[in-house]
């Protein structure tokens, strides 16, 4: 009687990450074809580009060290007022956004209110902050009360989301228990809902917060006010090393932000 | 739930007294911060304009329709344009950020000092708005698609790596250990080990930021990097308005569409 044979197999490949073999190298074939496509019809003058890296050197040596004593108060002015604009905007955003959110929860509020507001979050989270602040300055002329409602708007679409789904997502039966002692209907917000979303709002809200800065610092660029404005400037009358301590400046405040707004979140959850 | 007693028996308070002090005393200091600043930021507008503003805004979207729809043949190179600046910029963030990531977890990076220096370039690169890099790469680069490809991908470094390299600090070391109980080389270790368990991960973070970035990439024409914003901003310059609606018309759509696709993508791999 002879054993069966069997052979295993003396070689171990990596499953790919892909299976479908036609998905796998479709992607592959799809993307090498596109780059060559996008890379060609790409308005680069590459000769242009060759020459300019030399010079481009040149100039990025222009940006050290940078220098502070030259526009001190012009960048300390800036960066309060972006700091400024980023505070009044995220509590302007929460303020309004807090309505928005409490309509665009699903288990809260009617069909017709949740349509409503499910309408204005995605309408103001669509365009970019500046598309906004440049309209914004349009409508309210150059500064940062611009800056201030673009970034509200901003805001309003970020938090009132974030709120609607933290809110579709709560403990049903803290809601029910507050609903059956016969609350009306703000009781039952402010004694059910509230104590449920609350650690994570304050958390968001910091972190927008965070976000607010970053983009009040570009939107002077368009003429809503802050840092951005004096950053354009520097930059086209060549005064780089003026850029570069602003954008230093930036840097600084962004990471101390950021540091500070995950402790403290850190600290309230 | 604190008990207070009174004569005329307990009453029940949400919270202990001190600690509601202490929580209106957090209102009371928003509150002043928020006066102070909305103090400053009224300082410094021309409030006759605000108070204008209803009127301005009937007035330009009067001025916005229709469409003006034949303005769209001149948009489709543009359009391409924005979609390469975005996924082309996603490309060469990815393909530096990658590297960065793993140099900044601190299961996989090499040296300490390694990793100083990724969470550095993590942090450096994304403190700065895609926008400011266009600004000095227009300088540098000189204006054009290039520029805002460029900003695009190195203002998505540090945006990548932050969540490349946080997935990779939550791996499953078992796996990696067993891996290396074969006698696996570090290398193999990287590849059997760590590089299945985040790969669905990397290419998550790869499309969703592609969606962030056509959203930037949108905007980038604004100071010269290419893209559909060359077109807005002119348009806007010369208040050709049912042309600026045109082009608003035209990002809402790219941006819906790619929020779309990149939703669909990562819903199939995650």
């Amino acid at each position: 009687m002879s054993q069966p044979q069997t052979s295993y197999p003396d070689y171990w490949k990596k499953p790919p990450f892909i299976k479908r073999p036609w998905l796998r190298w479709g992607l592959i074939i799809g993307t090498v074809v596109y780059v060559i496509v996008a890379l060609g019809t790409m308005d680069v003058n590459w000769v242009r580009v060759w020459e300019g890296l030399p010079r481009g050197r040149k100039l990025l040596a222009s940006f050290f060290p940078p220098n502070f004593a030259d526009s001190r108060g012009v960048i300390i002015d800036g960066i309060l007022e972006s700091i400024w604009m980023a505070i009044i905007a995220t509590i302007g955003g929460i303020i309004l956004s807090v309505p928005v959110g409490l309509g665009a929860a699903r288990n809260l509020s009617p069909r017709w209110v949740y349509l409503f507001c499910r309408f204005i979050v995605s309408a103001s989270r669509t365009f970019p902050e500046i598309i906004i602040a440049i309209f914004a300055v349009k409508f309210f002329g150059f500064g940062p009360f611009a800056g201030f409602v673009a970034l509200s708007i901003g805001t309003v679409g970020f938090f009132a989301k974030l709120l609607a789904e933290d809110i579709e997502a709560m403990n049903k039966t803290q809601a029910e228990s507050v609903r059956s002692t016969g609350s009306n209907w703000f009781q039952w917000v402010n004694y059910a809902i509230q104590p449920q979303v609350m650690p994570r709002m304050i958390g968001l809200s910091l972190y927008r917060l965070d976000i607010n800065f970053r983009e009040s610092a570009v939107v002077g660029i368009v003429g809503a006010g802050g840092i951005g404005a004096h950053l354009l400037t520097s930059i086209s009358r060549y005064e780089y090393d003026t850029t570069a301590s602003i954008l230093l400046v930036i840097i600084v405040i962004v990471i101390s932000l950021e540091y500070i707004s995950g402790y403290l979140r850190k600290w309230v959850q | 739930m604190p008990k207070i007693d009174t004569a005329d028996g307990p009453v029940w308070q949400r919270r202990r007294t001190s600690k509601q002090r202490l929580i209106w005393f957090g209102w009371l200091i928003a509150v002043a911060i928020a006066a102070y600043a909305w103090h400053l930021i009224s300082e410094k507008t021309i409030w006759f304009f605000v108070w204008d503003a209803p009127q301005q805004m009937v007035d330009i979207s009067r001025r916005m329709v229709p469409p003006a729809w034949s303005y769209m043949d001149v948009l489709w190179k543009p359009i391409w344009d924005t979609l390469n600046i975005a996924t082309i910029g996603s490309m060469i963030s990815m393909a530096i950020a990658i590297p960065v990531a793993f140099a900044a977890a601190h299961n996989t990076t090499p040296h300490k000092l390694v990793r100083a220096f990724a969470l550095l370039i993590i942090v450096a690169t994304r403190s700065i708005n895609s926008l400011v890099w266009a600004l000095l790469l227009v300088v540098i680069v000189g204006p054009g698609v290039l520029a805002g490809t460029l900003a695009i991908g190195i203002r998505s470094i540090g945006g990548c790596a932050k969540l490349l390299y946080e997935s990779i600090e939550e791996i499953n070391q078992t796996q990696v250990e067993a891996i290396e109980a074969t006698g696996a080389s570090p290398a193999q270790k990287m590849i059997y080990g760590v590089l299945p368990q985040v790969l669905p991960t990397f290419a998550g973070v790869g499309v969703f930021r592609w969606d962030v970035n056509v959203r930037g990439s949108t905007i980038l024409g604004i100071v010269g990097a290419g893209g559909i914003g060359v077109q807005l901003n002119g348009s806007i310059n010369t208040l050709a308005w049912t042309q600026v609606s045109m082009i608003l018309l035209v990002i809402l759509v790219a941006v819906i569409l790619s929020e779309w696709i990149s939703a669909k993508v990562r819903h199939a791999i995650i």
